[in-house]
């Protein structure tokens, strides 16, 4: 290859608000379950059914469009957007296009230590489609129309990326942002987070973008980066033999890695765009966004800063810390409490993943106080608890959200810091392991420990090892 | 008639609206869009540049609903609207694209 090539990407985000109710009817979002039971005759497009616009969208689709530094559009108001397709029942997709609620935004991203600012072009409310199953066998396809009608945003970017990295950190940063305001859960797996790439390729030093082809169905960032970089050496390709590169929409397929052909791409103009004329304005007065912005929570970047500087936490404890709201909430309420944000910050990161990971659980499913952890942490210093009855007790925090300090004494948990009783164990101990104790005194450091095993085993796991280690050498 | 709609936009029309015309449906389609579009020029020749652009016919705005679920599981209700149906779904014909 002679020439040298930039690849220029922008995205286009659809991501699932967090609402109870579709954007436009009172039927449930909730997920799951047998087909069509969350449907009515606005969300199956029934003639004669009025769509009545969802307060908490509007709510969400400005936090969103606040805090990515958009301009908000104070009279904003819907269109139809007109294609046929059997999973949009109404022959239309009620969506935004000349007054998008948000404009000209911009997210910061931070790839191999350099920031970056990616532009928003706009952001529009508009309703999901219903779900198509093809038959194999059938020459038919079974449509459930569940998801007809639950709210998204669709975020649009500038043409601002220029690798795989850059839109992996753009996505993050969407996704950080978009669950700390607890607007969606963001899940690329599941689909309540997708992202349309827009990639065209042009030689390094041109002003003038290439043909871009756009590709669908990418779920997960490992799809996102092979794509990129597939089509990448395939537009490359078809440049260097002389050919060009198509406009249209290509589908990726991630057991082929692969992406093929979809259609050609449609201009807006295709989709014969009309104000909707059911839905009425929207009008967005400064009190309203006063409400939103007041609701906003410190940001992830912020907090990023902040731990580091203010709690001495070190940059990739505090980006495990802050992955979600409710850990680094949970982390300050703990700190705040007993003053020991390291410690906090160690059971988060080594027990409460550990056990995250073994009961399947989403750091929002966490349910213990932070007063629980502080106080166990507290009685760890002060010696109430040695540590591996802290590991113990703190399974029955993480699970039952029980209060540690009444657990250990239902169950006898203390430390014994009886002496005499202590020594009395020691002397039994030192009186059965006479090959043990013969060991020690004849040079063999490791033969104390099986003492202290011994001992730890017959105080039945509620000594402090390192008291009895001191007496331990002191009676030898 | 001012306007003059070509072939290939009557066409490409009809792909979009995913509609099969013969050669007669298709002349007198392109004869009724002439004349639509002759009716728009005619409103064009009105001066707006004064007026504010309408975006609804009544002087209502904000009209929301709380997000509270009100509908239950209506789902024959829903199917009993479909010209055929597979399973609890609508059963139409195969579309992959």
């Amino acid at each position: 290859m002679s020439k040298q090539y930039e690849t220029v990407i922008g995205l286009e985000v659809h991501i699932e608000l967090a609402t109870k109710t579709k954007i436009f009817c009172g039927c449930s979002t909730e997920f799951g379950g047998a087909p069509n039971v969350h449907t009515c005759p606005v969300c199956t497009g029934m003639p004669g059914s009025l769509p009545v616009l969802n307060k908490q969208v509007v709510d969400h689709a400005l936090a969103i469009g606040l805090a990515t530094n958009c301009h908000i559009t104070r009279v904003c108001k819907f269109d139809r957007k007109n294609y046929f397709y059997p999973d949009n029942p109404q022959n239309y997709q009620i969506s935004q296009l000349y007054l998008p609620i948000a404009r000209d935004g911009w997210v910061e991203i931070e790839t191999g230590g350099v920031k970056k600012k990616v532009r928003i072009h706009e952001m529009h409310m508009e309703e999901d489609a219903g779900k198509l199953v093809h038959d194999e066998w059938d020459d038919t396809s079974l449509v459930d129309y569940n998801r007809s009608g639950v709210p998204l945003v669709e975020i649009v970017s500038e043409p601002d990326m220029r690798s795989a990295e850059e839109v992996i950190a753009y996505l993050e940063k969407l996704r950080h942002i978009v669950q700390y305001l607890g607007a969606s859960d963001c899940k690329l797996q599941e689909g309540s987070m997708r992202a349309d790439v827009n990639l065209s390729v042009r030689e390094i030093g041109s002003d003038a973008f290439g043909t871009r082809t756009e590709m669908k169905n990418l779920n997960s960032f490992k799809a996102i980066t092979h794509a990129i970089e597939g089509e990448r050496e395939r537009q490359i390709e078809l440049l260097e033999e002389g050919k060009q590169v198509v406009q249209e929409t290509r589908r990726w397929d991630d057991n082929k890695e692969s992406s093929h052909a979809m259609r050609s791409k449609e201009d807006a103009k295709d989709y014969r765009y009309f104000p909707e004329p059911d839905l009425v304005p929207v009008m967005i007065d400064d009190e309203w966004i006063a409400r939103v912005k007041a609701r906003e929570p410190e940001f992830r970047t912020a907090k990023l800063a902040r731990y580091q500087k203010e709690y001495g936490i070190s940059q990739v404890d505090a980006e495990i810390l802050t992955e979600s709201r409710n850990m680094a909430e949970l982390f300050e309420a703990a700190t705040a409490l007993c003053k020991k944000p390291k410690k906090v910050a160690n059971w988060l990161m080594v027990e409460t993943m550990r056990l995250m990971k073994e009961h399947d659980m989403e750091p929002q499913d966490l349910r213990f106080s932070p007063e629980n952890l502080a106080g166990l942490i507290e009685m760890t210093d002060k010696g109430t608890v040695n540590s591996s009855v802290a590991k113990e007790v703190f399974e029955h925090v993480f699970l039952e959200n029980v209060d540690p300090q009444a657990y250990v004494k239902e169950h006898g948990l203390a430390t014994v810091n009886d002496e005499d009783a202590l020594r009395k164990t020691l002397e039994e101990v030192i009186a059965a392991n006479p090959q043990a104790v013969a060991d020690y005194k004849g040079g063999k450091e490791k033969a104390l420990g099986a003492l202290v095993g011994q001992t730890m085993k017959a105080m039945k796991g509620k000594a402090n090892p390192g008291r009895i280690n001191e007496l331990l050498r002191e009676m030898l | 008639m001012a306007n003059k709609i070509s072939d290939e936009t009557i066409e490409y029309v009809g792909i979009l609206a995913k509609l099969e015309l013969s050669e007669q449906e298709q002349q007198d389609a392109k004869a009724d869009m002439e004349k639509m579009l002759d009716y728009i020029d005619t409103l064009n020749e009105l001066d707006t540049s004064d007026v504010e652009p309408m975006s609804h016919v009544f002087p209502i705005n904000n009209v929301f609903r709380e997000d509270v679920v009100t509908n239950g599981n209506q789902m024959e209700e829903t199917l009993a609207n479909a010209p055929l149906r597979g399973g609890d779904c609508f059963k139409v014909p195969k579309t992959i694209g």
